[in-house]
């Protein structure tokens, strides 16, 4: 018996079809052409239910997705209300979206990175300061509208809200002195409320 | 007046008994023996199956559920019995087959301790499960039976599993069969949104060459005559994936039968000239597609489906339409026309003439055609269980499937050991729907290699002490024969730890130490004889051994990556395929 491979039209050039598939996929259309990944911000509203954020955690693992950062808190009506950051190609995390939504104990999924967000984060940095340090410390502290939540003969340590960026700025200029502790909340995020969508 | 206050134990059987549950495949232990000891008391409406291994009990659960249509219930202690029950949880969420898995748990207060047989089951289990329930408080234990039937069978079904403590299983409080249960977090879709639909129907109007390609989502949604009604309508051919088999029948002139790595070479050939691809119910599977790049090319893409996460998920759709497969074909039937489409027709049944299914009559007793000789014997009315392998591609190929849940298989993840218990539950609800119909029940066949058969073989006893009159083949080619294929064509004929011949058993000896009945065919003029004995029998399952060649291949095939045009269609010739 012979007889191979069946005669196959392997065309080299790309159909219409597979250039739609391969930029609605958001792939590159060439090989030097980079996929469509970015940094997402996602609010997941979900049952307070025991196991719950485990499914969430675990959808993102599953899929390869490390999270950048995640925080949870209780909000109204006995829902848990979480905000993840993660970076990936935009149409893989579509479908982790999607299959959020699929869980049962998830009530609502935002990706609000297109959208117009508020996002807030809150740092406490312990550094070592002399009695002769302090009034220097607090003055950075104050341009970061800061404060003052632990003093020690030899230490103070402070709590910074804000964007990330700010949270950063924060922990840069304290590295100026000697850090002991950082500890960040991960973000919270929120859609903003626009004037005009109330009017209409 | 009050309820009287009952155990947890009670309460769980009684609210099994609320959701009609007719049988529940078990095996106890010490988390559980209160519920076994209620179930003394009780004799409670349905009928439980003690099966020899949990895992076991799984796959009897999941072939009566696919047989049936209902949700299969299973009930293990904890630790080992509930370990041994994931392979059939993850073979079950692959394929959304609706299963509610009742483990035992320790008690609430040495939960996590490391107790006796004690394991994490839900951790276990999170990603293999539509979703998991921990009772915590025996007063939640109906309700939380009630949204775990629910969440099962809905939407894309698929298996929840309910761990059930010592403690609350001894609770007593009273039992109320809840009238609704709320959850706000779970909604499922049924009709698919009208502008899509009617845009689905424009493109099925202007498509030259429209090509349906059918899924197990389907038959599912028992939409199988929708889906007939509407491809001879519009004229429109249909192929079918492995789960789809039975959606469309195989004889109509409109079928191009199964796609993909081992569908015929006709059909993979439509999918890669069509204009028009319409997935029903159809998850555009790697086994489907090959290398996805090069997977129809010209064709734009309906997507029909009820799982949001599915839709556009490996393959971008032109046209995603979500909802219930049923509802959607419903929606779109009043919206398309004849259409006469002679060229694209005849174009198929020239590639079918070209290349179709076949092997070689030389005398040797070859599997494909014991397949074809068991559908000539039940004329296709039959349930078809196979198992993993050669067998199951075999099975799919040669059976000519006509009616919906005539075949059922373990195509998502693949368990070798499948067969036999699946087919055991099959039948047990096929008998007892036979019964309550007073009809005679469809044959269930379980097809095996006999590597896999004895992965499960346990449960022959459990089948023979139930006089189900399964009809167990087994496919004996003294191999692995799958891998040892992939071995020859693919690794330079080097049979690595694929031989079985040095420890097989003789099958008929182990079918009769059963109490079954073993018969052995080993020349192809016996296979007619040997069926006709088989199917003489009626009150035991009955084990046909066929000694079939070792060298059998399954063709055509598409290579592991390869593109779908790229099909070996005869025996792989090494410089041809260089
Ligand atoms: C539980 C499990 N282990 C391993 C495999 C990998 N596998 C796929 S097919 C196959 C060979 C099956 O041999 P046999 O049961 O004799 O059937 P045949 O292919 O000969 O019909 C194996 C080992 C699998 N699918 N499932």
């Amino acid at each position: 018996m012979t007889t191979a491979t069946h005669p196959s039209a392997s065309a080299p050039s790309l159909t219409p079809q597979q250039l739609f598939r391969k930029q609605a996929a958001g792939e590159g259309l060439s090989p030097d052409e980079p996929d469509a990944a970015h940094r997402h911000v996602i609010v997941v509203t979900m049952e307070n239910t025991i196991g719950a954020l485990n499914r969430v955690a675990n959808l993102f693992s599953a899929r390869g997705f490390s999270l950048e950062s995640v925080s949870v808190g209780i909000a109204e009506g006995q829902t848990a209300r979480m905000t993840l950051v993660t970076t990936g190609n935009d149409r893989i995390i579509g479908q982790v979206l999607q299959q959020l939504n699929n869980l049962v104990d998830t009530l609502h999924v935002d990706d609000v990175t297109d959208e117009a967000f508020v996002e807030r984060e809150l740092c406490l940095v312990k550094v070592a300061a002399t009695p002769a340090e302090r009034s220097a410390l607090m003055g950075v502290v104050d341009i970061f509208r800061g404060n003052v939540v632990n003093i020690t003969p030899d230490s103070m340590t402070f709590e910074v809200t804000g964007p990330p960026t700010k949270i950063n700025a924060f922990i840069g200029m304290m590295r100026e002195y000697d850090v002991r502790e950082v500890a960040r909340s991960g973000r919270v995020a929120m859609r903003r409320q626009l004037v005009f969508e109330t009017q209409s | 007046m009050p309820e009287k206050n009952v155990t947890g134990a009670e309460i769980l059987i009684r609210s099994l008994e609320a959701e009609g549950v007719e049988f529940v495949f078990g095996h106890p232990g010490g988390a559980v023996i209160q519920i076994y000891d209620e179930m003394h008391r009780l004799q409670p409406k349905f009928e439980h199956i003690l099966v020899r291994h949990e895992q076991g009990g799984t796959h009897a659960a999941e072939g009566y559920a696919k047989a049936t249509g209902k949700v299969g219930t299973v009930l293990v202690t904890s630790g080992p019995g509930a370990t041994n029950t994931v392979t059939g949880i993850a073979d079950a969420f692959m394929d959304s087959i609706p299963l509610v898995v009742l483990t035992g748990q320790v008690p609430t207060k040495l939960i996590g301790n490391d107790a006796f047989q004690e394991c994490d089951i839900i951790g276990v289990t999170r990603s293999i499960t539509k979703h998991s329930f921990l009772v915590r408080d025996v007063r939640e234990l109906a309700s939380t039976i009630k949204k775990a039937y629910h969440i099962a069978r809905t939407g894309r079904p698929g298996p929840v599993v309910v761990d059930l403590p010592k403690d609350v299983i001894a609770a007593r409080a009273p039992f109320e069969w809840p009238e609704r249960i709320s959850l706000r977090g779970y909604s499922t879709i049924t009709r698919g949104e009208q502008g899509q639909v009617e845009k689905a129907a424009r493109m099925m109007r202007q498509a030259e060459r429209p090509l349906l390609y059918v899924g197990g989502g389907t038959i599912i949604s028992n939409a199988t005559d929708a889906l007939t009604r509407l491809a001879r309508k519009t004229q429109i051919p249909v192929t079918t994936t492995l789960h789809g088999l039975g959606s469309f029948p195989e004889d109509d002139p409109l079928s191009v039968g199964m796609l993909g790595m081992h569908g015929t070479w006709y059909a993979n050939q439509a999918v890669q000239n069509c204009d028009l691809l319409i997935a029903v119910g159809a998850r555009f599977d790697d086994r489907v597609t090959g290398k996805i790049d090069a997977w129809a090319p010209h064709a734009k893409i309906i997507h029909i489906d009820v799982d949001p996460a599915c839709i556009s998920k490996n393959v971008p759709a032109d046209c995603p339409i979500l909802g219930d497969v049923g509802h959607v074909l419903a929606q779109l039937e009043p919206l398309v026309e004849f259409r006469n489409r002679a060229d694209w027709l005849t174009q198929i049944e020239a590639w079918k003439a070209e290349c179709p299914l076949e092997y070689v009559h030389d005398g040797a007793l070859r599997p494909q055609h014991i397949i074809q000789e068991l559908r000539r014997k039940t004329g296709g009315h039959a349930v078809v269980v196979t198992d993993v392998g050669q067998n199951q591609m075999w099975s799919a190929q040669y059976f000519t499937y006509a009616e919906p849940r005539s075949h059922i298989t373990s195509g998502g993840l693949g368990t070798m050991g499948f067969s036999l218990p699946a087919a055991m539950g099959a039948a047990f609800g096929l008998r007892k729907a036979a019964e309550n119909a007073a009809e005679n029940a469809v044959p269930v066949i379980s097809i095996n290699g006999d590597g896999g058969f004895l992965m499960n073989m346990q449960e022959l006893g459990v089948a023979a002490a139930h006089k189900l009159p399964l009809k167990i083949v087994v496919l004996n080619n003294s191999y692995l024969g799958m891998v040892r294929q992939w071995q020859e064509l693919f690794h330079d004929e080097r049979y690595s730890h694929t031989h079985l011949a040095p420890t097989n058993p003789d099958f008929v000896q182990l079918a009769e130490a059963f109490n079954c009945v073993g018969l052995r065919c080993t020349r192809p003029d016996d296979v007619t004889a040997t069926i006709d004995a088989a199917w003489e029998v009626t009150d035991r399952p009955v084990l046909m051994e066929f000694q079939v060649i070792t060298e059998e291949m399954v063709f055509p095939m598409v290579p592991a990556g390869a593109a779908t045009d790229e099909m070996i269609t005869q025996r792989f010739n090494p410089e041809e395929f260089a």
